[in-house]
């Protein structure tokens, strides 16, 4: 890593240190708990749906500045999008921080989590900042089939 | 002695430009040690114990000079007390299997330290719930040590193993364990010391500690990956069944019995981490080359150096014992208000190693909250 303010940046700090998002949601529909047993990172994320569309998120437990801010982020980003768009958006991130995406058009679609790019060079934290977003997939996922069944 | 010196024989340190301060993961290799290996494959490389030929001979004897070196080096009173393993882990997998499980009853208890490595407690939950017996765990005090009465109270008539890891991983602690193994045997129990983080920086003597078995790992004592050691007293070893079946453990083989070689054999299996033993062996000549009380002075002075500088920084929270006679090499710390893996990546980009995460041991975690 050549230089890591990078990956701690300001938006990146500022999330991490004191998130908006880190609070419990009143009503949620969904509440799934991510952790990554290496480093001990668990948070739990909710979500509230309004139709097709996510419309509140939040977000409670511990783990490394990335991690944190890369939950907070991820809500920023995804709250107001209908499920396709916000899928469309966490396969983007994945491939972003696996390096399968380099191209900047194609990661605007990120907006602020694009602060994440560098990341991809840091093997080690790779897990931390994917954390989240695995989580909402596995909601997502976990809707799906529901509609699947006729739920 | 000189550091320098010494940084010269580790071709890491020339190669990379690094701080490397996760020797309690694994520590680096000497030439000496790649050198022997290198030397075993280029002129003695065959399967010991198996061909009838010169070559196999001349491999089986380096093989087993080793054994006999190792026994010298912890004071083993029998040299096929020595058991080759992977390592600690599978060293400690064998004596739950071939030990605790087989002599297990419900309602014994396993008594082992809250600050034991994973693979000094897993094995033991498994073993517990196979046989319907308790594990119980001492706990430490204030000070990161475990109390003489937390050791009277929790080993009981009813404990039949005691394990206990001989200096902490995660604290640095080095415990009691001569006055452990004592209780132990006054209860009637075995004591099993793992000697991982201590082999390297101080001098075992088994029979001094009358441990009934001790365990530790080649690759944390400057050997190459994958060789371990299993020591037991041999009247334990010789009435414990075999923990891995399959060649050159056995004696006859019929159709549906099969009888076992003796001590060491029996609990060593198929073929033998060779290149392993051998680099083992170049470990323990290297350390001895420079002997244990230059490498203790050595690291007395670079750990109260790091200990004072380190108690300067207000921010930073260290986890030791007060009593410094009661502490080895390991430095526990915490950054407050930052995620020790915010803290590892960023040392890492000052060319720093050091080892982050929580610690290996989920159960003393809960003393590190920062």
């Amino acid at each position: 890593m050549d230089d890591l303010t990078d990956v701690y940046n300001e938006l990146i700090m500022e999330h991490s240190m004191n998130s908006y998002n880190k609070k419990k949601l009143e009503k949620a529909d969904y509440s799934e708990i991510g952790h990554n047993p290496n480093c001990g990172d668990e948070i739990t994320l909710e979500l509230k749906l309004n139709g097709d569309i996510i419309e509140d998120m939040a977000f409670s437990g511990h783990g490394c500045a990335i991690s944190q801010a890369s939950t907070s982020i991820m809500i920023d980003t995804l709250k107001g999008k209908t499920m396709e768009e916000a899928k469309e958006i966490i396969k983007t991130f994945i491939a972003m921080i696996k390096r399968e995406i380099t191209d900047e058009e194609e990661l605007q679609k990120l907006e602020d989590a694009i602060a994440f790019k560098n990341v991809s060079h840091m093997p080690a934290r790779v897990k931390c900042a994917l954390l989240a977003w695995h989580t909402i997939e596995d909601i997502l996922n976990q809707k799906e089939k529901e509609k699947e069944n006729g739920k | 002695m000189n550091v320098e010196e010494i940084k010269k024989d580790f071709p890491i340190l020339q190669n990379r430009n690094i701080a490397y301060l996760d020797s309690g993961a694994t520590t680096q290799k000497p030439l000496q040690v790649i050198k022997a290996v290198e030397e075993f494959y280029e002129n003695y490389n065959a399967n010991p114990h198996r061909g009838a030929y010169s070559l196999s001979m001349e491999a089986t004897e380096k093989y087993e000079d080793t054994r006999t070196k190792i026994a010298n080096f912890i004071n083993a009173k029998h040299r096929e007390e020595i058991i080759f393993s992977k390592n600690a882990t599978e060293s400690l997998n064998l004596i739950a299997y071939s030990y605790g499980v087989d002599k297990l009853e419900k309602d014994d208890e396993i008594v082992i330290s809250i600050m034991e490595h994973h693979s000094n407690l897993v094995p033991w939950q498994k073993v517990a719930k196979q046989t319907k017996s308790k594990l119980n765990y001492m706990y430490i005090n204030d000070e990161f040590e475990i109390s003489d009465e937390e050791i009277e109270s929790k080993i009981t008539d009813k404990t039949k193993i005691v394990g206990i890891t001989h200096v902490s991983n995660v604290l640095g602690t080095i415990n009691n364990v001569k006055k452990i193994i004592k209780y132990a045997h006054k209860k009637g129990a075995v004591a099993i010391v793992d000697a991982s983080q201590s082999i390297p920086h101080m001098k075992i003597d088994v029979q001094d500690l009358d441990c009934d078995f001790l365990v530790f790992s080649g690759h944390k004592m400057l050997a190459p990956l994958g060789i371990g050691v299993l020591y037991g007293k041999k009247e334990i070893l010789n009435k414990m069944t075999p923990f891995l079946m399959g060649g050159d453990m056995i004696e006859y083989v019929y159709e549906q019995e099969t009888t076992f070689a003796p001590l060491p054999n029996k609990f060593e299996a198929g073929t033998q981490n060779v290149e392993g033993v051998i680099g083992l062996g170049a470990a323990i000549d290297y350390i001895e080359s420079l002997g244990y009380d230059n490498i203790q002075k050595l690291e007395e002075k670079v750990v109260s150096y790091a200990i004072n500088e380190l108690s300067k920084l207000d921010y930073l929270t260290l986890y030791l014992t007060p009593n410094k006679e009661n502490h080895s090499g390991v430095i526990s710390f915490n950054i407050k208000g930052v995620h020790p893996h915010d803290v590892a990546s960023i040392l890492d980009s000052e060319g720093v190693c050091v080892r982050s995460r929580k610690p290996l041991c989920a159960t003393t975690y809960e003393i590190f909250r920062y």
